[in-house]
């Protein structure tokens, strides 16, 4: 990433004034920018704050006013309604064993590859490099249906230790696809960041005598900090999303992780729209909040990936 | 794995060991099963999950097979393809919806993250607030994207309804109207789109040297102009990135409309087809493997190119 420096290095003549960068002042053009942004955002926020309105509004003011009116009461009936109806507690915690391993073996094995990748001259660097990147484009369509197959026969089939290893409608079995798709992306961002560190770091390790693994956990791992926090919560966010895998390679409905679960749920518990719009929002919460709180990792992860260099 | 000894390009028969300068054999036996492993173990799950069922379903689309035992495979060569193209109602619309879908997001949520990007990019006050309200959707899976339309677009609650219903029209039936349903659907995949596509902009942007923004102005080009033949043209690196995940976005959608009709009635999709071949009620996983083979093909060209892309740019 070329590093623009948003504060040039002033000189002198800056130093001895207090900083205070004299405001542009506020053109007609800037006005009208300033309205057109400010009605874009609005417009961008709408459907969700139309969902924590809708939310919000008894069923009987909506049945006899419509959706289209202001309120007279407000009320959080909706959502201790949905919570205990679709039992989403329950629902949250299969997302939470799907995700806390998947994330911690992601990033480890990602950073394994990465750093054998960035740190050493292995043939075929390239090669593995491209394996990685690519597979993580491909549409998970492509892999679905012989993966799906394999676990089916995997589990009747008894092939390995005995019957009792199965995979297909089991969290491991969808814990192993997330992180053999998601290596792909994070191998790929910390492979170019990891370059970046100067090769001295690890040359001076070795003269001390420092191993492989040393090298990789007590000198490399700590200064990746800073992208595997961005990693981590794009990736969060990302399996929390997901919507396919659990679908497919689980068959259990009552495993399914929250996402996956939502199809189910509509039916069976949202009778009105005034539910569904609190289960909506509560389900959206958990990545609005890490989205919110962790801005800066999460847009900057996304672009460490797109737009390498 | 062959791993060369010297990182820094000492010659293998290293000069009797001076002061500073390491033994030619500083990798020991252990050193290079550790790291052998670290990329070993990746490596092969990621062949294992997804690079050997991506070639699987490339070899199961020439086969007829129940799924229940590996000797019920038969090879029946080109049959799935050419029933696809004949005799299989749903994969013509379906291929049309996904060329649907590509070629708005390219004309319509692209261009205007496009255009956000330029108009945040310059120096103004609030930028970070108008960034995080565009980028907001983006955090949403694209089934809670569904669930949050319908309560915008469904017949007898919809707001839209309530509204055009308060001028005396009739609710009209926005994701049930085969004509409409589409249309309906990418309005809210585009609302998600669209941050996604500014953020990259803006980062691509944050990459073009200001100066030649500065010369365009001082030549007196206006500011349409430097946008055209200055700073676009700069952004080209970008606009591959955004040519290739729009592509491929597109090709794996299938979340919104899964969630909203299960993918049928104006809103089949590739995608759809697919998976409604594995759990849905009638399943060919002949038919499956052969339509997931057809997006593979398409994939693998963007994909192609976003690698030679890259990896082009490495060499430098």
């Amino acid at each position: 990433m070329t590093a623009v420096s948003t504060a040039p290095p002033s000189g002198a003549s800056a130093s001895d004034v207090p900083v205070r960068r004299p405001r542009k002042p506020l053109t007609p053009g800037r006005v009208v920018l300033h309205v057109f942004l400010a009605l874009t955002s609005l417009l961008f926020l709408f459907p969700l704050l139309y969902a924590v309105y809708t939310s919000l509004r008894p069923y009987a003011e909506t049945a006899q006013y419509g959706y289209f009116s202001l309120p007279r009461g407000l009320t959080f009936a909706n959502y201790s309604d949905a919570w205990n109806q679709s039992r989403v507690l329950h629902f949250l915690l299969n997302t939470l064993i799907i995700v806390v391993p998947a994330l911690v073996l992601i990033l480890l094995l990602s950073s394994f590859v990465a750093f054998g990748l960035a740190r050493f001259r292995i043939r075929g660097r390239k090669g593995l490099l491209i394996l990685f990147t690519a597979g993580n484009l491909l549409p998970q369509q492509i892999l679905v249906t012989p993966l799906y197959q394999a676990y089916r026969l995997w589990d009747s089939q008894g092939w390995v230790l005995d019957k009792q290893a199965f995979i297909y409608d089991t969290y491991w079995g969808v814990i192993a696809i997330h992180v053999a798709f998601q290596i792909g992306f994070c191998a790929f961002v910390l492979t170019n960041y990891m370059e970046t560190l100067p090769q001295e770091l690890t040359e001076a390790a070795l003269v001390d005598g420092a191993g492989v693994w040393r090298q990789y956990w007590t000198i490399t791992m700590p200064l990746c900090r800073a992208p595997l926090a961005a990693l981590a919560t794009l990736e969060f966010t990302w399996i929390y999303n997901d919507f396919l895998w659990a679908l497919v390679l689980m068959n259990t409905g009552d495993k399914r992780p929250i996402t996956s679960a939502l199809n189910n749920l509509r039916g069976e518990f949202f009778t009105d729209n005034n539910l569904l719009a609190a289960g909506s929002v509560i389900i959206a919460l958990p990545t609005v909040v890490i989205y919110f709180i962790l801005q800066k990792q999460f847009v900057g992860g996304l672009t460490l990936g797109a737009n390498k260099g | 794995m062959a791993i060369t000894e010297a990182p820094t390009g000492t010659p293998p028969a290293a000069p009797p060991a001076r002061r500073g300068r390491r033994s030619a054999n500083r990798w020991t036996r252990r050193d290079k099963t550790v790291l052998g492993l670290m990329i070993g173990i990746p490596t092969a799950i990621s062949v294992l999950f997804v690079w050997l069922p991506a070639l699987a379903s490339v070899a199961l689309s020439f086969t007829r097979w129940d799924g229940i035992g590996l000797d019920t495979i038969s090879w029946i060569g080109l049959r799935n393809y050419r029933e696809i193209f004949t005799i299989y109602p749903p994969f013509f619309p379906a291929l049309r919806h996904n060329v649907i879908w590509l070629a708005f997001f390219l004309l319509i949520p692209t261009p205007i993250g496009l255009l956000l990007a330029y108009l945040l990019d310059k120096e103004i006050r609030f930028t970070r607030i108008y960034q995080s309200a565009i980028f907001l959707p983006v955090v949403l899976s694209l089934a809670i994207v569904g669930f949050i339309w319908q309560l915008i677009y469904s017949t007898d609650q919809g707001l839209i309804n309530a509204v055009i219903g308060k001028f005396g029209s009739q609710p009209i039936d926005w994701l049930g109207n085969p004509r409409l349903n589409l249309w309906a659907v990418l309005i809210a995949a585009s609302w998600r789109h669209v941050g996604y596509m500014m953020i990259l902009y803006l980062a691509g942007l944050k990459g073009v040297d200001p100066t030649i923004k500065e010369a365009a102005a001082i030549d007196g080009a206006t500011a349409w102009q430097a946008f055209r033949y200055v700073v676009f043209p700069a952004l080209r690196p970008v606009n591959i990135v955004v040519l290739v995940i729009t592509v491929i976005e597109s090709l794996r959608a299938f979340d919104l409309v899964f969630v909203i009709n299960g993918g049928r009635n104006g809103l089949e999709l590739l995608s759809v087809l697919v998976t409604q071949n594995i759990i849905g009620e009638a399943s060919r996983i002949g038919y499956g493997s052969a339509i997931a083979s057809i997006m593979l093909v398409i994939s693998t060209v963007f994909i192609g190119i976003y690698t030679v892309n890259v990896f082009r740019e490495e060499r430098r």
